[in-house]
């Protein structure tokens, strides 16, 4: 990645607190395009609540997050809706519409974003299920799957629109290790031929150590590193080498 | 994105993604009826998403049917993600087949059946239970009968007095300007006092607490099941039924009569301020004449059924909260099912009941 590259993602003294209790504290953090980058940390250090921040779900505190260059924490919900439209979500626990089948979740993005026609929509809708393993599921609704299986459906569905920018808050959670790594690979595919800007918030080191370009660590609502992973088994920092070792076996 | 046809080769340009492609379609709409073109030139095509792969193999599809179709030239960048997204070699996913008009009506009746036998086994666990329960209180929690009995009884005072108040009062309203066209104002007593303990004072009170109790219990119950706390129970050795349902249906039980007397009496006040304030009734003879109108199988009979009432309440409550599907959106249905059932039930059941008046 050059030097003058333009970060993708700006996120600049992002304070976030539920109450009094701040959770999120001064992160100021860049992601550049094409960029996998993975946010680390142990339980309840405030990934997903940055993830979540920066999406504007929750509103912060504090600070500024630029998507393109634009401030959007104050833009209109109209303007940010075309920027959530370059993006995919893919949720913790998949957060499918239940009253849907799997085929509708997916179309959903494709039927209200543009103006595809019925058999081109189609077409995406089945090999966006086939990339994430679960064309058999084209027809079942969220409640006849498993969690796994939901997960993936999830993924198909923030993917439909081939984001410019996918999130992910723990993909791997709850998939068996075969699952997990054809995951990475479709991450991995998603990043060279579609240039995907991915942020994800994982704990598998196994899906760190194949998928990460860039590592953030938080800690205690603070961001202790960010770099590439062998910076940050290099830099000394006692709660990310134990992270590592801990994780290890 | 501009495409035209070059000596029998369509020759696509630029970027091929959801925008382009539905412009690209209409265009080619127009081309295709006077060409049949017999390659797709792909080397001036910059960038490709999958929107763009699904165009291109529809377009495959739909021209293949004319003649032999070939592809040529896309730069390896396009090519990767041909790749990744083409649909062509997938199988198609046929959805399940639906079932006819009478299919559904004969499973419909099939699973009502089904449904009636799980609910009459969870009726007689819960009478087991409940039976078990008055001599033994192990397998339930210190405390819930009475934390249910305030959350089912004493919490729902304020809702049954307002609207037992208002269906006494307009009970008396409407029948009052009759009675004074036959100079017959005193029997507003009788009248205000059968309906209230015969129908209204038991249906009322069983209509609020299936919609306020009866949703209660099955969104509890159910979503105890969707949240695995209901396997947690079975997998510690307890009976969820003895522990979750045996407190709430021996509070009702209790409960219920009460806020049945609390509705009625709660009834005769709101209609009493007709009988006294336009119909001139004097205090005394309206109480005197509501006492005397009401027997004893009267008040048997409205308690008797109130307690009837609560049991069916809980039982379907308890019963949809047990047999829910799915996750939140199941929570939600079993709720709806639960309260319109109960209420149903309750109509029918105080039609039956009815019919010990004749």
């Amino acid at each position: 990645m050059s030097m003058d590259t333009k970060p993708i993602i700006s996120v600049n003294g992002l304070i976030a607190k539920y109450g009094e209790m701040t959770i999120l504290d001064g992160i100021t953090v860049d992601i550049l395009p094409g960029e996998v980058t993975v946010i680390l940390g142990g339980s309840g250090c405030g990934k997903t609540t940055l993830l979540k921040n920066i999406l504007r779900l929750h509103e912060p505190f504090a600070g500024s997050v630029k998507f393109w260059d634009k401030e959007v924490l104050n833009m209109e919900e109209h303007e940010f809706g075309e920027i959530l439209k370059k993006t995919g979500m893919l949720f913790q626990n998949g957060a499918l519409l239940n009253s849907i089948s799997i085929y509708e979740n997916v179309s959903i993005p494709l039927e209200l974003h543009t103006k595809l026609p019925r058999e081109i929509i189609d077409r995406i809708i089945r090999v966006k299920l086939h990339l994430v393993n679960l064309s058999e599921a084209t027809y079942k609704f969220p409640s006849e799957l498993s969690g796994g299986m939901k997960k993936r459906a999830a993924l198909a569905r923030a993917i439909a629109m081939d984001p410019q920018i996918l999130f992910c808050d723990e993909p791997s959670a709850g998939l068996d290790p075969l699952t997990s790594a054809s995951l990475d690979e479709l991450i991995l595919d998603l990043k060279k031929q579609l240039n995907m800007t991915i942020v994800i918030v994982t704990h598998e080191l196994a899906s760190i150590h194949r998928i990460a370009d860039k590592i953030i660590f938080l800690d205690g609502g603070k961001m202790l590193f960010c770099g590439t992973l062998e910076a940050a088994k290099k830099a000394g920092i006692a709660a990310i080498d134990t992270f590592f070792k801990v994780g290890q076996f | 994105m501009p495409c035209k046809v070059v000596n029998n080769s369509l020759v696509l340009e630029g970027v091929l993604d959801a925008k382009t492609v539905p412009v690209v379609m209409d265009k080619l709409g127009h081309i295709l009826k006077q060409h049949t073109p017999t390659t797709i030139d792909m080397a001036a095509v910059t960038s490709i998403d999958s929107a763009g792969v699904a165009f291109l193999d529809e377009l495959q599809v739909r021209l293949a049917k004319k003649g032999v179709l070939i592809f040529s030239g896309a730069i390896p960048e396009v090519q990767a993600v041909i790749d990744i997204f083409t649909t062509i070699k997938l199988p198609v996913q046929v959805p399940d087949r639906q079932m006819g008009f009478f299919e559904k009506i004969g499973d419909s009746l099939v699973m009502a059946g089904g449904n009636f036998y799980d609910a009459l086994v969870l009726a007689s666990d819960i009478y087991y239970w409940s039976f078990v329960g008055l001599f033994n209180r192990k397998g339930q929690r210190k405390g819930a009968f009475t934390q249910q009995g305030v959350q089912l009884g004493a919490e729902a005072l304020p809702i049954v007095a307002l609207l037992s108040f208002i269906i006494g009062f307009i009970l008396s309203l409407q029948s009052a300007v009759q009675l004074r066209n036959f100079g017959a104002n005193v029997f507003i007593a009788d009248l205000l006092a059968v309906t209230m303990v015969r129908e209204m004072g038991p249906i009322m009170t069983a209509i609020i607490v299936a919609g306020r109790s009866g949703s209660a219990i099955a969104s509890e119950i159910a979503t105890m099941q969707v949240t695995e706390e209901i396997d947690a129970l079975k997998m510690m050795a307890l009976t969820p039924v003895r522990y979750v349902v045996v407190p709430k249906f021996l509070a009702i039980t209790i409960v219920m009569p009460m806020l049945v007397a609390f509705s009625i009496l709660v009834g005769e006040i709101g209609g009493g301020l007709i009988a006294i304030g336009y119909l001139e009734v004097s205090i005394s003879t309206f109480i005197q004449r509501s006492i005397d109108i009401i027997t004893f199988k009267d008040l048997v009979i409205s308690l008797g059924k109130s307690t009837v009432f609560a049991w069916t309440i809980v039982i379907i409550g308890s019963y949809f909260g047990f047999q829910v599907k799915g996750g939140a959106e199941g929570v939600g249905k079993a709720t709806t099912s639960s309260v319109v059932i109960s209420i149903f039930s309750v109509i029918v059941l105080d039609a039956m009941f009815s019919l010990l008046y004749l």
